[in-house]
């Protein structure tokens, strides 16, 4: 990311007279705002504070938005659906606490563990994706349902108290390997390899074409032939999965399970969905976007605490890049149409 | 309350700049390229972590810390939680302000436990580790502790208690934080130990969470009520919840009748001692924890001298209706040193 690189061809008017598909595709490609907007705050906060451009600082970044980037991938399949879930933070919360206290105070093996964890996030997916399908039930509801629930176990199980001294298979992914000077977490790289291989799953595969039919109209994908109680009983619980991981990877970054962890995540998650422009009436957008959009509220975080500037400004600003990419992206439907 | 915090020149515009940050950028990032750092890079950088920043205690505590920076011409840094309990967003805050450089971080830790690897993380890279307010466990994780000897704030009204209830038979009410913080369990002990009893004793007949909210405490008021109706005695963990408390008790006609005891000291809680809604409030320094955590970071950088161990910021109990063994101060001197 420098300061120098040029967007694409968009800006030559010959470009648009030779190729009119390509600039027309470029300029209302649902990522290429925010992209922009990512490059854009990068160069900002480089000029405004010398710790911000180096190596160590885009690890750091990167680290700290592994959760939440984990869980709105989850949160990005569902959105394509057209759906929504509120119960993503609470059902990682859970996943962590059951994964730190069956390992560090039952008799299970670390592995086995984080198996039954993932699994168990995994569960509550297929549950909220059996309640919106089979029942049928808005997504909104069940999954505000299933946060409760969720919240509430945490709690329960956790008998409100923070796990503490974990095996050490459970924050391996929290580990660094140094890459030239710059010290990587493997962390970083789970998530980064989920967000390339869902990118590919989605836009390379039938899966992902009837994903997107899918949130376009439920009722045409189905006259389409596509078994559409299925495909989405099927997304819930891939993103439940997801969260499962998120689950690892949140135990991974603070040592210990926390049963107050992931509060916010929900909006968060999808907050980083909105702003990698995926549209939220559902068969628009892409994880990539979404890697995108956590990566403009981690860059936000962390350049404006460099510049020190308070953390309620930071909030006040994610607020206001969130309206203006659902702004961007009415307008830019409006004139894809 | 006065909760509206400095705008500092640098920060304004950057808030324009961010705004403005989708359409023109080019302008802003040279515009603003050489006066990030405000008072020069090469000044000592101080990290002050909240739980919140909207809770009034740590907007008094933020207070404090920016008269004790500014007078010793140190640059602070500030960050803090989404909410009580905001664990991640505190790891978060403390690696941006390790890696902007800080000499030392100042911190009320929201979860006691989970922080800890964090701070080890963050004095690993030498940033003195400086815990206000609230310990973290095990207490040795930072450097030193800046804080109110919450058991002695719970012992103080307990003393007062028993004291005014002149060996009335007492039924008790507790209106607690949360469990297993170590803020509210101290000050619930502290409480007991002061009334000379512990919590099996009978004469407590109702103890409820209310996480410090003022709705919720009126809410554990009205449960505790329709439990035991004769309950004359309120401990709550703070003033909102004492509040609640009042409110609920108002409601069935009782606030003449019933002793509420609490802890914080705010303007709003020590104004409503001196309308007679509360009895008596343990109060407690925030704006100090903070300028002393400032002045022990000033002179680390200094001449590398670490702070070390605990540091009581002092307790006073303030209440108008002063009992005879007790020692207490009155209102207008609670007024005049509350925060909030």
């Amino acid at each position: 990311m420098t300061a120098t690189s040029t967007p694409p061809s968009t800006s030559s008017p010959y470009a648009e007279l030779k190729a009119p598909t390509t600039a027309r595709r470029l300029l209302t490609a649902p990522t290429t705002g925010p992209l922009v907007a990512l490059l854009l705050a990068c160069v900002f906060f480089s000029f405004s504070t010398d710790q911000f451009f180096t190596g160590g600082n885009f690890s750091l970044i990167v680290q700290q938005v592994m959760v939440v980037g984990t869980l709105a991938i989850g949160q990005t399949l569902i959105i394509l659906t057209a759906g929504i879930d509120l119960s993503c933070g609470a059902v990682m919360a859970f996943g962590s606490i059951m994964i730190a206290k069956m390992a560090a105070e039952g008799s299970l093996p670390p592995l086995v563990a984080i198996a039954l964890g993932i699994a168990v996030c995994g569960g509550f997916g297929l549950l909220n994706g059996l309640l919106v399908q089979k029942i049928p039930l808005p997504p909104f509801i069940v999954t505000l349902g299933m946060l409760n629930v969720a919240f509430a176990l945490t709690h329960i199980y956790s008998e409100e108290q923070t796990v503490t001294n974990l095996p050490g298979p459970l924050t391996a992914l929290g580990q660094t390997f140094p890459l030239g000077n710059t010290d990587i977490t493997y962390g970083s790289l789970v998530t980064i390899a989920l967000f390339l291989l869902l990118a590919y799953a989605l836009s390379s595969t039938g899966w992902g074409r009837h994903v997107y039919a899918l949130g376009n109209s439920q009722e045409a994908a189905r006259l389409n032939g596509i078994r559409t109680s299925r495909l989405t009983i099927g997304v819930y619980t891939v993103a439940g999965l997801l969260y499962g991981i998120a689950a690892l990877l949140l135990i991974s970054r603070t040592g210990v399970g926390d049963p107050q962890a992931g509060q916010t995540d929900n909006l968060d998650s999808i907050t980083a969905v909105v702003l990698g422009g995926t549209s939220l009436f559902g068969g628009r957008g892409s994880v990539l976007g979404t890697f995108i959009g956590v990566l403009i509220v981690g860059v936000f975080r962390n350049g404006l605490q460099l510049m020190g500037v308070a953390s309620i400004y930071q909030t006040l600003i994610t607020g206001v890049l969130v309206i203006l990419a659902v702004t961007v992206d009415q307008i830019s439907r409006k004139k894809a149409r | 309350m006065s909760r509206t915090p400095r705008l500092p020149s640098a920060l304004l515009r950057a808030a324009a700049c961010t705004g403005l940050a989708a359409l023109t950028l080019t302008a802003c990032g040279s515009g603003s390229g050489t006066d990030t750092a405000g008072s020069g890079s090469g000044s000592v950088k101080v990290g002050l972590i909240t739980k919140t920043d909207t809770n009034p205690f740590f907007v008094k505590m933020k207070e404090g810390a920016e008269k004790a920076a500014k007078a010793d011409g140190v640059q602070l840094m500030t960050a803090a939680g989404k909410f009580d309990g905001d664990n991640a967003g505190q790891v978060t805050a403390i690696e941006n302000m390790v890696a902007a450089g800080v000499k030392g971080i100042l911190i009320t830790p929201s979860d006691s436990k989970a922080i800890v690897p964090a701070i080890e993380k963050a004095k690993a890279k030498g940033v003195l580790v400086i815990a206000l307010d609230t310990p973290t466990e095990p207490e040795s994780a930072v450097d030193a502790l800046f804080a109110t000897d919450n058991l002695k704030a719970g012992e103080l009204i307990g003393e007062y208690a028993k004291a005014a209830m002149k060996g009335k038979t007492a039924k008790i009410a507790t209106l607690d934080l949360a469990p297993g913080v170590s803020v509210g369990v101290q000050r619930h002990n502290g409480f007991l130990k002061g009334f000379g009893i512990d919590d099996k004793d009978p004469s407590v007949v109702c103890s409820q969470d209310t996480g410090g909210d003022q709705a919720k405490g009126q809410t554990a008021m009205e449960n505790c009520l329709q439990k035991e109706p004769g309950i004359n005695v309120v401990y709550t963990i703070n003033e909102p919840a004492a509040l609640g408390a009042y409110t609920a008790l108002k409601a069935k006609g009782r606030e003449k009748d019933v002793l509420i005891v609490s802890v914080d000291g705010g303007c709003t809680g020590t104004q409503a001692v001196k309308d007679g809604k509360i009895a008596a409030t343990s109060q407690q320094y925030p704006l100090k924890m903070a300028a002393e955590g400032v002045k022990a970071v000033v002179t680390y950088a200094k001449d590398g001298k670490k702070a070390s161990g605990y540091t009581d910021t002092g307790v006073t109990l303030i209440t108008d209706k002063a009992q005879d063994g007790v020692t207490s101060k009155d209102t207008a001197y609670g007024l005049e040193n509350c925060w909030g």
